[in-house]
């Protein structure tokens, strides 16, 4: 008898036995949803770099991903990743990491590189929460929530709407999404991948022990079935007033345009140096 | 190397110019940093030499990102520095501590300048050595080479770029900002004696599963990215082949000790330093530009008769104790000269206080080299 196989076993690192993720946990989820968009391309785990920071989501490709994979310093991925794109611009980057990496410790890395527009895709799990050292309030941790270092509940405002964020920054591409919705956040990654620019991809995704149990948010279940009722795509949210959006999620691809690249344009401006510092030295001004 | 990269000839140059010089003559294909006196100069170089030759220098958002994005571009294969000073370093220390985690070859320029905090910003002094050493959390080594001249930020920038790539590790050029504003005659040589090493890597379709790519004491060799062989690089506590393992603390302890012994290991042929003792029963001790004043005191003594000697730490960092034991059996006195308050005084004292009187001579200003003057008043002090 054939042994069964699973059909994205050959991305994953021949030494790794299981993963680390809480059961419940949606980073399950975005990992098949990238390693689905990758196969769906007809790519290589070759064609790409991965970057990940500090936390659980960082522990998506590291060390479960059978490719190159660059696990850094907490909220430096980005700054990281810009290095290697710089140093290997054929290659594709990944940077896969959560709320608290991206957001709150490496927030500048994220808008800055935004702003550059350098091609690379930048998952960010968002959970709402820090969940690797146990359940402490996030920037992302709505209003008001009572987690380990707020007992008292959260007394600061917090971000809603990191996408919009990312689109104010000048990113090419920003898509948000929900565990929930993995077809199309599988769909969202392949055309992140393809973009010639820098490319977001907010993922709404739950945290069932340290974020649904102590929040009351319910199981795994419960808060993907909470994600499918409250999520709504950009072009309903349009129809509606701010006030009937709150507690909602806009789900969909905000942003997709051409603008220039940064990797582009450095290769672009090495060019014209050299050339210009050949011709000095041929005509003796060097 | 190409002609294009060693700009052959004798010039009249800025310390910091020629550091930029050194960086391309010795391979520099990736640079970023963050501007900061008195570095700046350096990074004004590169922006405008890196890119004649297939380079570039990047302006990051800080000297976090300035770090990381080195660190990333020589895992992808390319010789990546960064250039800074104090303030840019205290940010830089926990990405540098990465970078010898996972054994990173790059160069970290540091013209020093008057601290703590945002100090005096065109003032040099030695205010940042033991920062170099142990600026990052946890137990490890590092390579630190003081120059004292432009001639030396050229050529001791070629060496720290050898020493990086040979021992896969951050290397220090810890100059100031006297040194890197210092214009004098500069000898670039033929590109052709000038030697350049690049880092070990694994061979072209190795079996990613058998490449041991860390914690070799005579350094693994490097599964630089983009080449196929899946490494997977974390700082987090790891094995030869780069697995992650949090539960064993024998795998912490041979993280810890096989990281450091890496450069312990090779400490002699690392070691560079300046003797001129031969004969003397006073040594004057120093490093970087106050050598400078040493030697004028030196061989001001000397002509009154009194026997003064000098030691120059190039090497500072792995300290070269074995160098200090040896000097101070045959002398009698050590006078140890810092611009700064003390700092590699205390390792110093620690070796040769066995065998000599072991003593400090601040400047009289921080901030102030020692004038020779007051040098050779502190040895006729010792030699009665």
């Amino acid at each position: 008898m054939n042994e069964l196989v699973h059909p994205y076993h050959r991305f994953i690192r021949p030494t790794v036995t299981h993963s680390s993720f809480c059961p419940g946990c949606g980073d399950g989820t975005i990992a098949q949803s990238i390693l689905r968009a990758i196969d769906g391309l007809g790519m290589d785990m070759d064609d790409f770099v991965f970057v990940s920071g500090i936390g659980c989501a960082a522990w998506i490709p590291s060390p479960l991903f059978n490719a190159d994979v660059f696990h850094t310093t907490h909220g430096r991925p980005i700054a990281f990743a810009f290095g290697v794109k710089m140093g290997l611009p054929d290659k594709k980057v990944m940077v896969v990491s959560g709320d608290g990496d991206l957001v709150a410790i490496g927030g500048n890395h994220l808008i800055q590189n935004a702003r550059r527009n350098i091609e690379m895709v930048v998952i960010c799990a968002n959970n709402s929460i820090y969940g690797m050292t146990g359940g402490q309030a996030a920037p992302t941790t709505p209003m008001g929530v009572k987690t380990t270092t707020t007992p008292y509940g959260t007394f600061e405002n917090f971000f809603e709407d990191i996408s919009g964020l990312i689109i104010a920054a000048g990113a090419s591409f920003v898509a948000r999404w929900t565990t929930a919705h993995p077809r199309q956040l599988t769909a969202s990654i392949k055309k992140a991948i393809q973009k010639n620019g820098f490319a977001f991809i907010e993922v709404i995704s739950q945290c069932p022990v340290q974020f649904g149990r102590k929040m009351g948010t319910g199981n795994a279940v419960q808060m993907l079935e909470d994600y499918k009722k409250r999520s709504i795509s950009i072009k309903e949210a349009k129809k509606l007033s701010p006030e009937e959006l709150k507690e909602r999620i806009v789900v969909g691809e905000f942003v997709d345009l051409d603008k220039p690249e940064m990797v582009e344009e450095v290769t672009r401006m090495i060019r014209r140096a050299s050339a210009e510092a050949q011709e000095a030295m041929e005509t003796g001004r060097g | 190397m190409s002609e294009k990269r060693v700009h052959t000839g004798r010039y009249f140059m800025m310390g910091n110019v020629a550091c930029a010089e050194g960086a391309l003559a010795a391979g520099c294909e990736f640079a970023a940093g963050y501007p900061i006196t008195p570095a700046t100069e350096i990074a004004n170089h590169l922006a405008e030499k890196l890119p004649q030759v297939g380079g570039a220098f990047f302006q990051m958002e800080d000297e976090i990102s300035s770090i990381a994005a080195v660190i990333g571009a020589s895992w992808a294969g390319k010789k990546a520095m960064t250039v800074t000073s104090g303030p840019g370093i205290s940010l830089m220390v926990e990405n540098i501590g990465f970078a010898i985690g996972v054994e990173t070859p790059c160069v970290i320029v540091n013209v020093q300048r008057g601290a703590p905090t945002t100090g005096m910003p065109t003032i040099g002094i030695q205010g940042d050595m033991v920062q170099a050493k142990h600026g990052s959390h946890g137990d490890y080594e590092i390579i630190a080479l003081c120059p004292s001249s432009p001639q030396e930020m050229f050529e001791h920038t070629v060496i720290a770029f050898n020493y990086a790539e040979k021992y896969r590790t951050p290397v220090f050029l810890l100059s100031d900002a006297f040194v890197g504003h210092m214009r004098e005659e500069v000898v670039i040589p033929e590109a052709e004696k000038i030697e350049t090493i690049y880092r070990n890597i694994p061979e072209p379709g190795a079996d990613p599963l058998k490449i041991k790519g860390f914690l070799d004491e005579d350094v693994a060799p490097m599964p630089i990215f983009g080449k196929g062989f899946k490494a997977h690089v974390t700082s987090s506590c790891h094995d030869e082949y780069g697995k992650r393992n949090l539960i064993d603390i024998s795998a912490l302890d041979k993280f810890v000790r096989r990281l450091s012994n890496k450069i312990l290991k090779h400490k002699e042929e690392i070691t560079l330093v300046e003797r001129d003792y031969e004969d003397a029963e006073i040594v004057l001790v120093s490093y970087g530009g106050v050598s400078r004043a040493a030697a004028a005191a030196a061989s001001q003594a000397r002509k009154k008769g009194i026997p003064v000697g000098t030691l120059r730490l190039i090497t500072v960092w792995p300290f070269p104790g074995e160098e200090i034991e040896k000097m101070a059996r045959k002398a009698k006195q050590v006078i140890v000269l810092e611009n700064n308050l003390g700092q590699v005084y205390p390792y110093i004292k620690a070796e040769a206080a066995h065998f000599a009187e072991v003593s400090f001579l601040p400047p009289r200003l921080v901030g102030e080299i020692q004038d020779p003057e007051d040098i050779l008043k502190m040895i006729m002090e010792v030699s009665t």
